[in-house]
């Protein structure tokens, strides 16, 4: 763990989808903040992101996030198919007398421009979505918002990590699953905190974001939410496993309810707030 | 032969409990379970694997540290920040480049433009996929390898061989288990299909996730329909959300309640409709017989 300028970045991640990632971010976020800690919470769920319900920020800015895709000069362009050859994402075709660019399968790599011999190919900005900042109380907030229909969002989730603290903790809710958003939110953290639930869905989805961890090398903990639903095989892969269960939180209606409508359970049910004692010292413990 | 694809934007909705027990009622039919990052409907349905095939998605580029002269040139055109300075050094140079395989995207540039030919760019297999037989028809899944791109490439991939399958069948319909969120593999998951059921919850979570779900089926103009699952919860925000998802232009079908029922069906590696015939499981199977209607 890194502990060198008391940064720490801590990604939230789940594999399984629901299990209360987002309640966990904005719950360890507020209390982080509450005793003394410069935090920042950044919502790397561009194509879902929720924690504005419940953080509730002032929004003060914008930017925009854009792909330089490429343009075909027609005029200039010889037909030769050099940029259809290198381009790894058939985002870039020789058809009958033109060539055609399909914008939203092309990942902006560069490859066609540089090897067209003809220089034919510029670039232009293709706007993918949005980075929103603002701050909710002393937490520094920022969100992105993919744009619909796009769909690659790896380098907006690179974009709202831009707004790691350099001095305090950054706290990363990442989106479901195990896939490239998810590799992205997680892969330069320095703790991984994977919440789950003590059912079959969760257990095996849990093992895969524990691969997936593993495979990049960051240290692992563990939440299990609704500990009491399901079976105890969540608990015992974990122990298993060698890894930290840092909170159980037992089902109840009220956490229920009280996300249903955008508040946060550390203010809504009584105790909440001592089940996330544990992590909340271990991610204090990091940075100060 | 009709594709109707379950997705629900925010995820832990339900959406997995609900296409198994579509699987336990829907006659003639091929099952894909096209979320191939957390794929789960296999853990109720067992699937028994027939036939299994390797997916191979991107590329694999990685500098070959005996070649590089460390003329800098990879790190200069790569647009992903994937090269490092702190590859081990050679005969010619003390310090070689390196490639971070979690940062590159395949496209291959790099290989392509150095001088030296130091770069190797190949295939890469990045899951499996395959074809099964279950108690309740055929299904064709997926697993990606841990930390492996491409998974909207292994959608269309599941997707494809379902339908194929399906046809050469002469079956009636592909049930299709789709991903959460609204990004690569769900737009894979959704193009060109007849029919998706979006399945939400009554939370400001599920109704806002929906909101961005409507739009993005609204984009491709692909038919779609809205369940609020654990109803019970918040009655008036899914009320809400109802409302919300008739001016959307989505009609919102048969609520389902929380049920406890459905996690033990689960543990138990069953369908909730196999399970019990209490009334969530009632309220699933008048939902399948409005999808049905829907469907035509």
């Amino acid at each position: 763990m890194s502990r060198e300028n008391g940064r720490m970045r801590v990604a939230i991640a789940s594999g399984k989808g629901g299990t209360g990632k987002t309640t966990i971010a904005t719950c360890v976020s507020v209390l982080l903040s509450r005793a003394g800690h410069n935090v920042a919470y950044l919502d790397c769920d561009v194509e879902e992101p929720n924690g504005h319900i419940f953080l509730k920020p002032e929004i003060t800015g914008q930017e925009r996030v854009c792909l330089p895709v490429p343009v075909v000069d027609q005029d200039k362009c010889t037909l030769c198919r050099k940029c259809e050859e290198i381009c790894q994402y058939n985002a870039i075709v020789c058809m009958g007398k033109q060539t055609l660019v399909f914008q939203e399968l092309c990942h902006a790599c560069g490859g066609c421009a540089l090897v067209c011999p003809a220089n034919a190919i510029t670039e232009a900005d293709r706007e993918i979505g949005v980075v929103e900042d603002g701050h909710s109380g002393e937490i520094k907030f920022a969100q992105g918002r993919l744009k619909i229909g796009e769909a690659l969002s790896p380098p907006l989730v690179k974009a709202v990590k831009r707004r790691a603290l350099s001095d305090g903790i950054s706290i990363l809710d990442a989106p479901p699953g195990t896939t490239c958003p998810v590799v992205e939110t997680v892969r330069d953290a320095d703790l991984v905190v994977l919440v789950t639930e003590p059912t079959p869905f969760g257990l095996n989805d849990l093992k895969l974001a524990i691969d997936m961890t593993r495979q990049i090398g960051i240290p692992i903990a563990v939440v299990i939410n609704r500990c009491d639903v399901g079976d105890n095989k969540t608990l015992r892969y974990c122990e298993r496993q060698r890894i930290d269960v840092l909170a159980e939180i037992p089902d109840d209606r009220d956490v229920a309810v009280a996300y249903s409508t955008g508040r946060l359970p550390i203010d809504a049910v009584k105790g909440y707030s001592d089940r996330l004692q544990p992590l909340v010292q271990r991610l204090s413990g990091g940075a100060r | 032969m009709k594709e109707l694809v379950v997705i629900s934007g925010k995820g832990g909705t339900g959406k997995t409990s609900i296409v198994a027990s579509f699987a336990s009622l829907a006659r003639n039919k091929a099952l894909a379970d096209c979320d191939v990052d957390a794929a789960d409907l296999h853990l109720v349905l067992a699937p028994r694997i027939l036939s299994r095939e390797r997916f191979v998605g991107g590329r694999e580029t990685r500098i070959l540290p005996g070649h590089c002269t460390a003329c800098g040139k990879c790190e200069e055109i790569c647009r992903f920040d994937a090269i490092y300075f702190d590859g081990p050094g050679n005969g010619m140079v003390p310090k070689t480049f390196r490639i971070d395989p979690l940062a590159c995207e395949g496209c291959g540039v790099c290989a392509h433009f150095c001088t030296e030919n130091a770069i190797e760019s190949k295939e890469a297999q990045n899951g499996e996929w395959y074809i099964s037989e279950t108690r309740h028809g055929p299904m064709v899944h997926a697993k990606l390898f841990a930390a492996q791109e491409n998974s909207g490439k292994l959608v269309s991939l599941v997707r494809g061989q379902a339908k194929q399958l399906a046809e050469e069948r002469g079956l009636d319909l592909v049930l299709i288990d789709g991903s959460p969120g609204i990004g690569c593999p769900v737009i894979a998951s959704v193009t060109g299909a007849d029919f998706v059921l979006i399945v939400t919850e009554p939370t400001l979570s599920g109704k806002h996730d929906l909101g961005r779900v409507l739009e993005l089926t609204k984009h491709f103009d692909v038919r779609s329909a809205v369940c609020v699952n654990k109803f019970d919860l918040n009655v008036e925000m899914t009320e809400a959300i109802e409302a919300f998802a008739q001016e959307s232009g989505a009609q919102a079908l048969s609520r389902i309640r929380y049920d406890v029922a459905v996690t033990k069906a689960q543990v138990m590696g069953a369908t909730v409709v196999d399970y019990t015939t209490g009334p969530v499981a009632q309220e699933i199977k008048a939902l399948w017989q409005q999808v049905v209607s829907e469907i035509g």
